[in-house]
């Protein structure tokens, strides 16, 4: 018996070409019952993500090929795509399979969907009854390696995009969001994100001003808020917690002069305030009052680099563990399975 | 009977168990500050565990002594120190699971190991059983002053933390230890929560003084007002929103600051006298 990844992923492709091959969640039945159906395979498990359509294969051809399965299941390959299909022997199987389940293959290194989408593909093979003893073991350990990696490194710690981060420093300002006002002004697309990230961990009372009172309207219907006149933003301020700027005003529409009124009203409340605008909307002598705090998108996009920065090292880190991981599995394919691997496999994996 | 038997089982040299203490409280210290600076995941637990076995140590010194002098252990600067060591530790846990499951841990402990380290310095009376009697109202006021300094020494460790946690969104670059600690506004409510404990306490503390059958010392009674006037200085501007949080957190370490300033300086005034005499 061998196994084989055949695949298709945004290393070796675009999304143009991936789109092609990719299966919905939806369609699994029935591309794994194909799958069962070719005679050379013994055990397999499909995996369909955004980024990735994988197969894991346990099978007792040792020249099974990519280009050929993917015909038989997606049907005519174009020939250009043949040089964006790949094809993993046993231990990089393994290896690959380890890493995939911690996030380290992924478009953003640590990121966490990936855990729950293989968990998925898995528990769907196993209910078609298209697994066996190799890959129930393969993908239970796996799963084992991808808690263990994520436990024990800081491969998911901290956020990567711009919404994100935001989100986590008002978290770290305010503790529960659900009690926090929220202020978009200006309705831009990245404003618009924001607000959704806020929403998602539970800030529950938005307010959305625009000097378009429509488009206002409009994003406060999307996202459940409320929407207000571009002139009445400024009566707001007084128990206001959070403001997501990013008008398209030439210059700063707040100032320390214009805000310091303010403050004294709500003195120890502190003042979150997230300027997306290119230019700027909030003077820079704001964030130098007591209790306020202005982040721009220079400062937020740089806190998200230092973190990708950060899990791309300790990427590094999660190698050594994924290897031993891979040398355990190893053992167990020799101690079980060796009458089935083949003389030549098993001496590979001995080698190995 | 039985409090007998448990005393003469854990007498000794009863110092040991503020060694012990002391031992306890400095390795949370260096087992929150290694997992702080390594990245490791912090387990507030252990550090939890580390101060309560501190805790217990001592508790039994403070059961121990007070057994042997037959009175409440604060008759002199060592066992002052202990006592208020103790009633921080105390504070800390009644303080609330949400801030005491947080890194409020990791920064009482080396406070609570300064107090102890420095307790441990001065020197100790012999444990005998003091002859004269007790007077309940001075044990009430000493009591309850120096659990009072407790809390304000708790206040001045969330203080610390909040300028910490201030600093570093001013400087717009928050590194992990920022989104490891507790969010800025929870350690405006634990500041002030601790601070109005603290206040309490020091006004039930120094209004029971007025009842203690003794000799007036005015410095005493005067650096205590000074000291009582500072903290209720502070609230009266946080009530009416004079102050921002930042300098609540700021004039919460200077208090305190001020306030151990008074205690060693009391000290050393009583001793200089003492010589003299």
């Amino acid at each position: 018996m061998n196994i084989f990844c055949f695949g298709i992923s945004h290393q070796t492709a675009s999304l143009e070409i991936r789109e092609r091959f990719a299966v919905a969640h939806s369609a699994l039945p029935e591309f794994l019952t194909k799958l069962i159906r070719v005679p050379a395979i013994g055990e397999v498990v499909l995996l369909s993500t955004c980024n990735r359509t994988e197969f894991y294969v346990v099978s007792h051809d040792a020249h099974l090929a990519a280009e050929p399965l993917f015909e038989d299941i997606f049907g005519k390959v174009r020939p250009g795509d043949c040089q964006h299909l790949f094809r993993l022997s046993l231990v990089q199987t393994v290896r690959h399979l380890f890493r995939v389940a911690s996030g380290l293959e992924s478009m953003v290194v640590g990121e966490t969907e990936i855990f729950g989408q293989v968990k998925r593909a898995y528990e769907e093979a196993v209910r078609l009854g298209a697994t066996g003893k190799i890959l129930n073991r393969l993908f239970q350990k796996a799963f084992h390696v991808g808690k263990l990696v994520r436990s024990s490194m800081a491969i998911t710690r901290g956020s990567v995009s711009v919404g994100s981060v935001a989100v986590d420093l008002a978290e770290q300002i305010f503790s529960h969001l659900s009690e926090c006002k929220v202020m978009i002004l200006g309705a831009g697309e990245t404003s618009e994100k924001t607000a959704k990230c806020l929403q998602a961990r539970g800030a529950q009372q938005i307010f959305v001003a625009n000097r378009s009172f429509e488009r206002a309207a409009i994003l406060a219907e999307q996202t459940g808020s409320r929407a207000i006149r571009f002139n009445e933003w400024a009566a707001e301020f007084e128990d206001l917690d959070i403001l997501i700027s990013s008008t398209s005003a030439p210059h700063a529409i707040l100032t320390a002069e214009k805000l310091q009124p303010v403050l004294r009203t709500r003195r120890d409340r502190p003042l979150f305030i997230i300027d997306l605008a290119v230019p700027r909307d909030v003077a820079p002598d704001v964030h130098h009052l007591d209790g306020v705090f202005v982040y721009d998108l220079d400062s937020l996009q740089a806190i998200a680099a230092q973190t990708l920065q950060t899990r791309k090292d300790e990427a590094e880190r999660c190698e050594e563990v994924i290897l031993k991981q891979v040398d355990e599995f190893q053992l167990w394919m020799v101690r079980n399975c060796a009458a089935t691997l083949g003389s030549t496999q098993s001496e590979v994996l001995r080698f190995e | 009977m039985h409090l007998d038997f448990l005393a003469t089982l854990l007498v000794g040299p009863d110092r040991i168990w503020v060694g012990a203490a002391s031992t306890c409280f400095i390795l949370a210290f260096v087992y929150s500050g290694f997992a702080l600076a390594s990245g490791w995941p912090l387990a507030a637990r252990n550090t939890l565990i580390l101060i309560g076995l501190g805790f217990t140590a001592l508790t039994t010194f403070l059961f121990v002594r007070g057994h042997a002098i037959g009175r409440c252990p604060i008759t002199n600067y060592f066992e002052l120190l202990v006592f208020m060591a103790w009633s921080m530790v105390l504070i800390y846990f009644g303080i609330g699971s949400t801030y005491r499951m947080s890194l409020l841990g990791a920064f009482t402990a080396p406070v609570a190991s300064i107090i102890l380290v420095s307790a441990l310095s001065l020197p100790d009376r012999s444990i005998a059983p003091i002859k004269t009697a007790v007077d309940p109202w001075l044990e009430a006021h000493t009591s309850f002053s120096i659990v009072a300094c407790g809390a304000f020494a708790l206040a001045c460790v969330a203080g610390g933390m909040y300028l910490f946690q201030e600093r570093q969104l001013k400087t717009l670059k928050p590194g992990s230890i920022f989104f490891r600690l507790p969010p800025i506004t929870a350690l405006t409510v634990a500041n002030s929560r601790l601070l109005w404990v603290g206040f309490a306490l020091l006004t039930v503390g120094l209004s029971t003084g007025f009842f203690v059958k003794a000799e007036v010392d005015w410095r005493k009674v005067a650096w205590s007002i000074i000291v009582w006037s500072v903290y209720g200085g502070i609230l009266f501007a946080r009530l009416r929103r004079r102050m921002a949080a930042r300098w609540i957190a700021t004039f919460s370490i200077i208090a305190f600051s001020l306030l151990l300033g008074i205690f060693w300086g009391i000290r050393f005034i009583s001793e200089s006298s003492s010589v003299q005499g």
